[in-house]
This record gives C-alpha cells, sequence and structure tokens, in this order.
C-alpha cells in the first residue's frame, strides 16, 4: 500500500512559501548588486583573505555534506547491500541538488558566469589543483544528473528512455565514487599550499586524506538527518517500502559513520604526531581545536555506537544533527578561522552579512527545489509502474 | 613540557617514534571499539 497522497492543498501562502519568498526576494537584490557592483559592494573580501565565506561555507561544507550520494549508492550497487535501496535516490536527489548549488554559489565568487566552461574546454590548466577540482566538479554533477534521471522520467512518462538510463547504474556508481574520492581530497590538499597561513593545529601535509575521511562521515550523516526531515515533513510521501527499510539505514549508517569517524579522530591524532603539533592543545587555539575534534567528532561517535547498541533512533538522529554541525565547523576552521591566524585582528576577515544572506538563499534554493521534486516525482516511494524495475 | 630537536633526524626519529606507538594502539584500539559498536547485533545468519 503507498500513503504518498497529499492529505489536502495547503495553499500558497504557507509559512515555508512566505520565508522562502521573502529569503528569495533578499538573494535577487544581492545578485544584483554582486553583478553590477562587483565583489566589494556585498563582500568583505580582500587580498589578505580572497576565499571567504562563499567558499569556506557553500562550496567546501556543500561538497562534503553532498557525499550521501556516492557512500549509499556504492554501499547499494558496488557493494550489495540492496536494503539501502530506498535511500538512495533521497540521497542522490540531495547530492545532485547539493552540487548544483555548489555551482550556483561559485558563480557569485568567481563572477563573470559566461566563462564558466574556460577551465575546462578553452584554458585548461592541468597542473592545477583547482583544476582537477574543477573537471571533477564538473563530471560528477552531469553523473548524478544522469544518475537522478530515471525519477523524472517515471514521473514524466518516459519509460523506455529510463530502461537504458537504469541500465547504466553501475557504471555511473564506479564513476561517481572515482570522481568524489579525487575532488573531495582535492579540495584539502588547496590548502596544502598554504602552510605558512594555516594555523598548525589545522594545517597537515595529510589534509586531502582528512577531507577524503570525512566526506565519507559527513554523507553518511546528511542521509540520517536528511531522512529526519523527511519523516517529520514529507512522511505522507512516503510508500510502506520506504517505512518499513528506513530504521534499518538509521541504524546501519548509524554504525558505518560512527566507526568512521572513529578512524577520523585517529588519523588526525596521527597527524598531530607526525609534525609534533601537541604544545599547541594548551593554547586558545587547541581549545577550540579539541572543542571540533572531541565535541564534533569523537561525542557523535560515541552517540552514533550507543544509539546502535541501545537501538535508540533519537540518539543517532540528533548524533548526525551533530555530526552535520562538525563537518560545517571543520571546513570553516580550515577556510575562514585559522586561516592567516598571525594576521592582526583589524586585518582578520569576517564574513560581510549579504554574504551570509547569499548563503541563506542559496540553501533555502536548495530546500525549495527538493521539496518541489519529492513532492512531484517518485523519490520517497517507488512509482506503481517500476516498483520492480530498479 | 616541550621536546627541543636539534636536527631533522632527531625530529623524525622522535615523530616517528610517536606515529607507530599511536600505531600499535589504533591496531588494538580500534578492533575493540568495533566490537563495542556491534556487540548487540543480532545474529548473521550463516547458510
Amino acid at each position: 500500500m503507498t500513503t504518498h497522497e497529499t492529505p489536502k492543498p495547503a495553499g500558497i501562502f504557507t509559512p515555508f512559501n512566505m520565508i522562502a519568498g521573502a529569503v528569495l526576494l533578499l538573494g535577487f537584490v544581492i545578485t544584483v548588486l554582486r553583478f553590477t557592483g562587483g565583489l566589494g559592494a556585498v563582500t568583505n573580501l580582500s587580498h589578505d583573505n580572497p576565499w571567504g565565506f562563499w567558499i569556506g561555507f557553500d562550496l567546501l561544507c556543500g561538497v562534503a555534506l553532498a557525499a550521501g550520494g556516492y557512500t549509499t549508492s556504492a554501499a547499494c550497487y558496488i557493494f550489495g547491500l540492496k536494503r539501502f535501496h530506498a535511500a538512495v535516490r533521497p540521497a542522490i536527489l540531495t547530492a545532485f541538488l547539493g552540487y548544483a548549488l555548489v555551482v550556483l554559489a561559485l558563480h557569485y565568487d568567481v563572477g563573470r558566469p559566461w566563462r564558466l566552461p574556460y577551465p575546462i574546454f578553452y584554458s585548461p590548466g592541468p597542473s592545477s589543483l583547482l583544476f582537477e577540482v574543477a573537471l571533477c566538479v564538473f563530471l560528477y554533477l552531469s553523473v548524478l544528473f544522469v544518475e537522478f534521471t530515471p525519477a523524472p522520467l517515471e514521473w514524466l512518462g518516459l519509460g523506455k528512455i529510463r530502461g537504458y538510463v537504469v541500465r547504466l547504474t553501475l557504471v555511473l556508481t564506479i564513476f561517481g565514487v572515482i570522481l568524489s574520492t579525487l575532488h573531495q581530497s582535492s579540495l584539502g590538499a588547496l590548502f596544502v599550499i598554504a602552510p605558512s597561513k594555516l594555523h598548525p593545529l589545522w594545517y597537515s601535509a595529510y589534509l586531502p586524506i582528512y577531507f577524503f575521511v570525512s566526506s565519507i562521515f559527513a554523507g553518511l550523516s546528511m542521509v540520517i538527518f536528511e531522512g529526519t526531515l523527511a519523516h517529520k515533513y514529507l512522511h505522507h510521501k512516503m510508500d510502506a517500502e520506504h517505512l518499513a527499510a528506513s530504521e534499518g539505514i538509521v541504524f546501519a549508517f548509524g554504525k558505518a559513520a560512527s566507526f568512521v569517524m572513529m578512524g577520523y579522530v585517529y588519523i588526525k591524532l596521527v597527524g598531530l604526531a607526525a609534525d609534533h603539533n601537541w604544545h599547541y592543545l594548551a593554547t586558545g587555539w587547541g581549545a577550540w581545536y579539541l572543542f571540533e575534534i572531541v565535541g564534533l567528532v569523537a561525542l557523535p561517535s560515541f552517540l552514533y555506537a550507543l544509539g546502535v547498541r541501545e537501538k535508540n533512533m533519537r540518539m543517532i538522529r540528533f548524533a548526525s544533527a551533530l555530526t552535520v554541525l562538525g563537518i560545517v565547523v571543520n571546513r570553516l576552521n580550515v577556510c575562514l578561522v585559522a586561516f592567516n591566524y598571525h594576521l592582526p585582528a583589524d586585518q582578520r576577515y569576517f564574513p560581510h552579512w549579504m554574504e551570509i544572506a547569499l548563503s541563506v538563499f542559496v540553501v533555502t534554493v536548495g530546500v525549495a527545489a527538493y521539496k518541489f521534486i519529492t513532492t512531484r516525482m517518485p523519490v520517497l516511494y517507488g512509482h506503481e509502474d517500476y516498483k520492480h524495475g530498479h | 613540557m616541550e621536546t627541543h630537536f636539534f636536527t631533522l633526524q632527531e625530529f623524525m626519529t622522535f615523530t616517528k617514534g610517536v606515529a607507530y606507538l599511536l600505531m600499535g594502539c589504533g591496531l588494538i584500539g580500534l578492533p575493540l571499539y568495533w566490537i563495542f559498536l556491534t556487540g548487540r547485533d543480532d545474529e548473521m545468519r550463516r547458510f
């Protein structure tokens, strides 16, 4: 039995629509200001701090939290854990929207959007990490688009084309895992070039590994976190298969995230030992570092473990929210807080309110797009005609 | 107390020594954590 019928039309002036509309309007105004007045009109960026909140939050956090796409599809299609199938489409959708919004936000930072294809097709710089990131994001966004198309094709009734796309699933999944491994780590590698600017507690030659490993549990946690919100607000859209599988998915993903997080804490310790940075732990920066590692990685890892052992769903969901917060704090620490740490306070970067407002705008676009798609297309439920066609 | 190093050799010897000790701890600690994590799992079906 499916339960994905809309209970009753709620009208257009719902609280969500009103708030989203106001944010979108503000975002539109800032967009006009940015593309007519330049970066200086809406940001506090400078030559000392050319990468600000848009890179730290929209790009680094966006890419890390969109990692649920490759982790879930790899678990289901490569490792053959078919019991996670119900989580694949929501995870792919979240990843696709996440990467699409990363590219959207990058336009605001880089400017001149009509030159977006230049690094790939016109003047590639194959010796640059940024080229590798650009190529991977370009290719992976295309892969995610194709991976997601079965849902809109089912919605549009184009079963024949859907059949062709579904046959590509395994190839696309393998391609997605390779591309994600490459660019998730490359985002960390971008900071390896700045050993004198990044605080030693966050700087490490292992930054690419830290970014890649943390993206795995970020993705797993994001699937749990997003599932929690979907259960709360889109419960009526889920079918029996999705509802039956969701509990098992939460416990399994919580268990995987817990172990990877403990491994992450361990390799962070090895990094501290390799660079002999123990003495920094006794400083103010050390307290902030310990808060990030103990409070926002080790603690949620332990909460996940307790939740899995006690079969406590609430604890796992709380741990997932804490983990998502931890990833945001980590990426902002590397990109903003611990970056240029030696500069005098008056030369340090703090985002302009319009930078933060634009990031809120980008997130709102994502939430609105997610809601639009999940209320229309078979994402949280299986389409009647293709129940056994996966 | 901060350790002082006078040569790169000393630095590498010390930091690698600590890293190897940590690896020993990891080899014991991480499997123990896995046992804690999966301690109450249902018995796997073997057939």
